[in-house]
Order: structure tokens, then sequence, then C-alpha cells
């Protein structure tokens, strides 16, 4: 292309092509978008209504009515495959949307104020770590209850620490670059210098991790559904339908398969699009 | 002239500690007491081997660095007592120009966002009136008006030192603190650059500090130089002076290693002996007396006295 030399590049531009060009990330991306899609669009989707029990249609196998079976009550499997995604995307998505912010600002203002504020911050971060997230998910549901903002809260405070931990390392090594103290000279205020000029470089970094960190709250919710502290019952979910689906596992082997492979394929996109972002931005490939 | 910044006993130790389960402190005593003063529209070099403190003064006369001691005054004003406001107003007189044109500048922000932020920070210039000003300071510095919204990896080495000079220049500084600027660039760029900030240093009545480890360049650009080991000055005067007939045996061994571009002028130098010593544990007395071919009992007991001659001076027994 003759204009190419022309037009300036910016460098996220750039990182879009890239991140377009693997088709890996292509297939990420629609199931990402097919999931989102059937998860708004259930209320027209949905055959059937996901609560409403049908006792003689109970534990039937996939038919024409019933394109993924009925459980034990009766209900439509694919009608409460569909509602539950939405609670597994909304809890997942608000959970690493609200540890993106407070983790990442925590992990940015301890990396740039360093010293003994940071170490202190981050003692309390490996503190954080130091319980595995399903455990420490547990610890929040059993103490708050369990109801769908806790869900949120519980999965929220397992991604803080793992946050502001990949928001700090790369302030400490761009705090110490020229630029930063250019705008220093310059008179530059510190939330300045922070949210305009080192925010935008750690971005991609943290996005990635938010896109891999999305599949494991959609995994951690499902198991918290699974032992039975997520949402209550009868909202379907994905985990919570698992659990179900087990008591009939002889009877109705596809009740805890279908909601298992919602959450496989969800898990498997997420991923997908999360290893296509890192491609994408990673600084090696990226061409100077 | 007029005295621009007068620096007086400027002290940055730095504080390592290191060691478990018995940390031990070690003190870097990387500026220990330097005093100089830079006369409106001069440049004054400081010159000295890598360690000796150079870019530490630099970055402490700009409070980069938080001295320890010292004073330094700019245009009259304290510049150490300054806080909020009018150490902003104070930064906006004196900028900095960086070695490296590759860090100095933000990869996720464009030419033009760089050189007019300033200029809306401090309230100098806004829209369209900023970028105007921006494109002017690009033609200053040599550069196309097409610049402004490009990413700098799109620019070289020497490119990008001019951006840098460019957005130094948003301000409207009265001083230029230069550290090392064309040590990174290729040598047919140097002189490029250095042409440029001479022809800056004439038009807009610069003042600059240049930290330098090449003497060539210093000797081309500076009227006045220090040299600095082992953070002090040991030697000061005009740059014809003191490149011409060295006080100090120091200045002499740093002048006599610089190559010389006669290849007839090539012969026996005096070799410098030994290494640096570590700014943590600078030598007894005269922090150069391991290495000097001039050494004597008195350079070993006591550091010596600043001993003035005419316009120079220098810390040595010998003066």
């Amino acid at each position: 292309m003759s204009t190419a030399a022309v037009v300036a590049v910016s460098p996220v531009r750039r990182a879009v092509a890239r991140f377009l060009a693997n088709p890996t990330t292509g297939i990420g991306i629609i199931l990402c978008i097919l999931v989102a899609l059937s998860a708004i669009l259930a209320p027209i989707l949905s055959p059937h209504d996901p609560i409403e029990q049908d006792v003689i249609a109970q534990l039937s196998p996939p038919s024409a009515t019933h394109p993924l079976g009925t459980d034990y009550f009766g209900r439509d499997v694919l009608s409460r495959i569909l509602w539950g995604g939405r609670i597994s995307l909304i809890v997942s998505l608000t959970a690493i949307a609200a540890a993106i912010v407070i983790g990442g600002a925590i992990g940015m203002v301890s990396g740039y104020i360093g010293g003994r504020f940071d170490n202190f911050v981050m003692r309390v971060m490996d503190v954080l770590l130091s319980f595995p997230s399903l455990i420490l998910g547990l610890i929040v549901v059993a103490l708050l209850g369990p109801d769908l903002v806790n869900l949120v809260v519980a999965i929220g405070l397992t991604a803080i620490a793992p946050f502001a931990r990949i928001a700090r390392a790369p302030v400490l090594a761009l705090k110490e670059r020229a630029f930063v103290e250019a705008g220093r000279a310059l008179g530059y205020s510190h939330a300045r210098i922070l949210f305009v000029h080192i925010l935008p470089n750690i971005l991609s970094e943290v996005l990635v991790m938010g896109s891999l960190w999305m599949a494991t709250a959609v995994r951690t919710e499902a198991s918290l559904s699974f032992i039975g502290l997520g949402v209550k019952p009868p909202t379907p979910t994905w985990g919570g339908m698992m659990r179900d689906g087990f008591e009939n596992i002889l009877d109705a082997p596809w009740l805890p398969i279908f909601p298992g492979v919602a959450i496989l394929l969800l898990v498997l996109a997420l991923n997908m699009v999360g290893d296509g972002l890192r491609d994408a931005t990673d600084p090696k490939l990226r061409a100077e | 002239m007029t005295t621009l910044l007068d620096v007086a006993g400027l002290v940055k130790h730095f504080t390592v500690t290191k060691g478990f389960p018995r940390p031990v402190t070690t003190t870097v005593r990387a500026v220990d007491g330097v005093s100089f003063s830079v006369r409106r529209g001069e440049a004054y070099g400081l010159v000295g081997e890598s360690g000796c403190g150079k870019s530490t003064v630099a970055r402490a006369v700009l409070r980069l660095i938080e001295p320890d001691d010292g004073t330094v005054r700019f245009d009259g004003a304290d510049v150490r007592a300054a806080r909020g406001e009018t150490l902003a107003r104070l930064r906006r007189r004196m900028q900095i120009i960086f070695q490296d044109p590759y860090s100095s500048l933000n990869p996720r922000r464009t030419i033009g966002q760089a050189l007019t932020e300033p200029m809306r920070v401090h309230g100098l210039a806004s829209g369209r009136a900023a970028r105007d000003r921006a494109a002017a300071l690009l033609d200053e510095v040599g550069m196309p008006p097409s610049a402004l919204d490009r990413y700098p990896h799109e620019f070289s080495g020497g490119q990008r030192q001019r951006i840098g000079i460019a957005r130094a220049l948003t301000v409207e500084p009265e001083l230029l603190i230069a550290d090392e600027p064309v040590s990174a660039l290729d040598v047919s760029v140097q002189a490029q650059v250095l042409l440029l900030l001479r022809d800056l240093q004439k038009r807009r009545n610069l003042a600059f500090v240049f930290v330098s480890h090449d003497l060539g360049v210093v000797r081309w650009f500076c009227d006045r130089v220090a040299v600095m080991y082992l953070g002090r000055i040991v030697e000061e005067g005009s740059v014809g002076e003191v490149f011409a007939e060295p006080l100090h045996p120091y200045a002499r061994v740093l002048r006599d290693a610089s190559p010389v571009p006669d290849p007839s002028g090539r012969g026996a130098l005096p070799r410098i002996v030994g290494e640096i010593p570590s700014a943590a544990n600078p030598p007894a007395g005269c922090h150069f007396h391991p290495r000097c071919p001039h050494v004597r009992d008195a350079c070993r007991a006591a550091y010596p006295g600043w001993r003035r001659r005419g316009e120079r001076g220098a810390a040595c027994v010998l003066v």
C-alpha cells in the first residue's frame, strides 16, 4: 500500500490488526459473542420457561420439544443453560471488572510510591494470594450468605491480588523511564503522570490478564454453585445444574454433561481471546 | 552577565541496605559538596568519568532527585525551599534533555500530544494555538509539522532527540540541563544535534548545564567547564584554559586520554593507572591520590582545599 507510509499507525491499531489476523483468536471471539448473544437473547431463544416444572416430562432424554432433555423436575435443560449463561457472564464480568479497577489501582499506586508503603501493600496482597481462590470465595460466601452480589464480591476479592501484582510490575519499570522524569521536570502532577502517562502503557497487560481471569471467574462461579454456595435455586446456573444433574447421572447422563460443555466452551473461548490479546500486545512481537 | 543558577555545597548520598540476617548499610556519596554557578546564556560543562556523580548533580538541581544538603538558587529564588505552585513555576524555567532518546518519549503519545501537554498544564496555550506553537517548535528543531500526528517509534534516535529538545522548549525555559544529550547518537547525528543546541543557545539566549564524558564535545560547546571526580569538582575554569593547561593531575590525564584527531599528536601519553574507587568507600585525603603520579604525604592526610588562580581553580596541593 502506497498510502501506508503516510498514515500514522498507532501501536494500538497495529496490535488490533495482529489480534484479528490470528485464526484461534477469531474462533475465540466468535464463541464469546455467541455465548453473550445467547445469554442476552435468552428470553427469546428459550423454548420453555427455565423454572417451570413439568412432572410428566421428568428426566426425558433429548427430543424435539426438549432439545437437551429435561431434569428431575421436568425443566427444559436448554432453556436453563441459556438463562444460566446470564448469571455466569454477569457474575464473572462484574467481578473481574471490579478486580481490574480496584486491584489495578492498588498495584499502580503501590508501585509508583514504592518503598515501605509498597512493601506493606504487597505483603497484604500476598496474604490474599495465599488462599486458593475457591477457598477464599467459599469463606466470603459462607460469611455473607449466597446471593448474586456476594458471589460477585467473593470472586472479585480473589482476583484483586493478582491484578495488583500484574499492574504493579510494569509500573516499577516505567517509573524509571526518562519520559516520567521529563513529566516531573515539566511540572506534571503525580496523578497526571500515573493515569495519563503510565496507565496507557500497562493497560494491554492488564486487559490480557482480564480475559484469562474471566475464564477463571466463570469456573469459580460454577464451582461455588456446584457445592451449593452459588445463586439460590431455582435460578438456573451452570454449576448448580451440574450438581443437580449428578444426582441423576445414571438415569440421565446428559444432565451434568450439557452445562459442563457450556462451561468448557466459554472458558475455552475466553482463554483463546486472552492468548490472542497477549500475543498481539507482546512487546517482543511489537515492531519498532 | 548575571548569575542565573547558583549551586553551593550540593550533597546527595544514596544509602543501600543489603544482606540477611544482618543488613549492612552502605552510603554512596554520589555528590559530595558541589558548588558552581552558571551565568545567563552561558554553556557550563560538567565532565568526568562514569559514576563521578555528574548526572546526579544535573537531576538534583532540578530536584528530580531530592538533594540532601546545599543550596540551589535559580535567578535568586531558592529551589530547594520551593513547594507546589512555586516549584512548578521554577521548573518551567529550567528544563532537561535526556541521554536516551528511546525512553524519553512516551511510546503511547503522539508527538503533538507530547508537545502540547506542557503548554496546557502550564496554561500557556491550548487547542489550535498550542498545536501551532508545537508545529513552530518542531520547525525550530528541524522537524516537519507532519511529525505532530506520529508516534515516537516512527522516528530515529536523532529525530527523537530533536523532539525531546522541542518538548523542553515548550515551556520557554531559560536554562537547559543537558544530560549527555548526544552520547547515545551516531557521530554524524551528534554534530547535527550539537549545532542545533548551539543555534538555540544563541537565538534564545539559553544557559546550559552540559553534562558529558566527551571532552571534544564539551570543548566545542561550552564556555566554562568543571571536572568532577568521585562526587566533587576538582577543577573549574574556562574551557580554553582548563584543556590547554590543566591544573589538577586528574584533569590532565582526563584530557590526555581523550582522542586527538591528529595522528602525529599520538604518542606516549601518561596513562592513568588503577580503577576509579567506589564512591561508597572513597580513599582518605584527596580522592585521587591512589592514582595520582604526583602524590605527596599531604594528599593522603586531608582533602586539599580549593585554590584559586585567577578565574579558575582546582582542589590540589600542586596549584
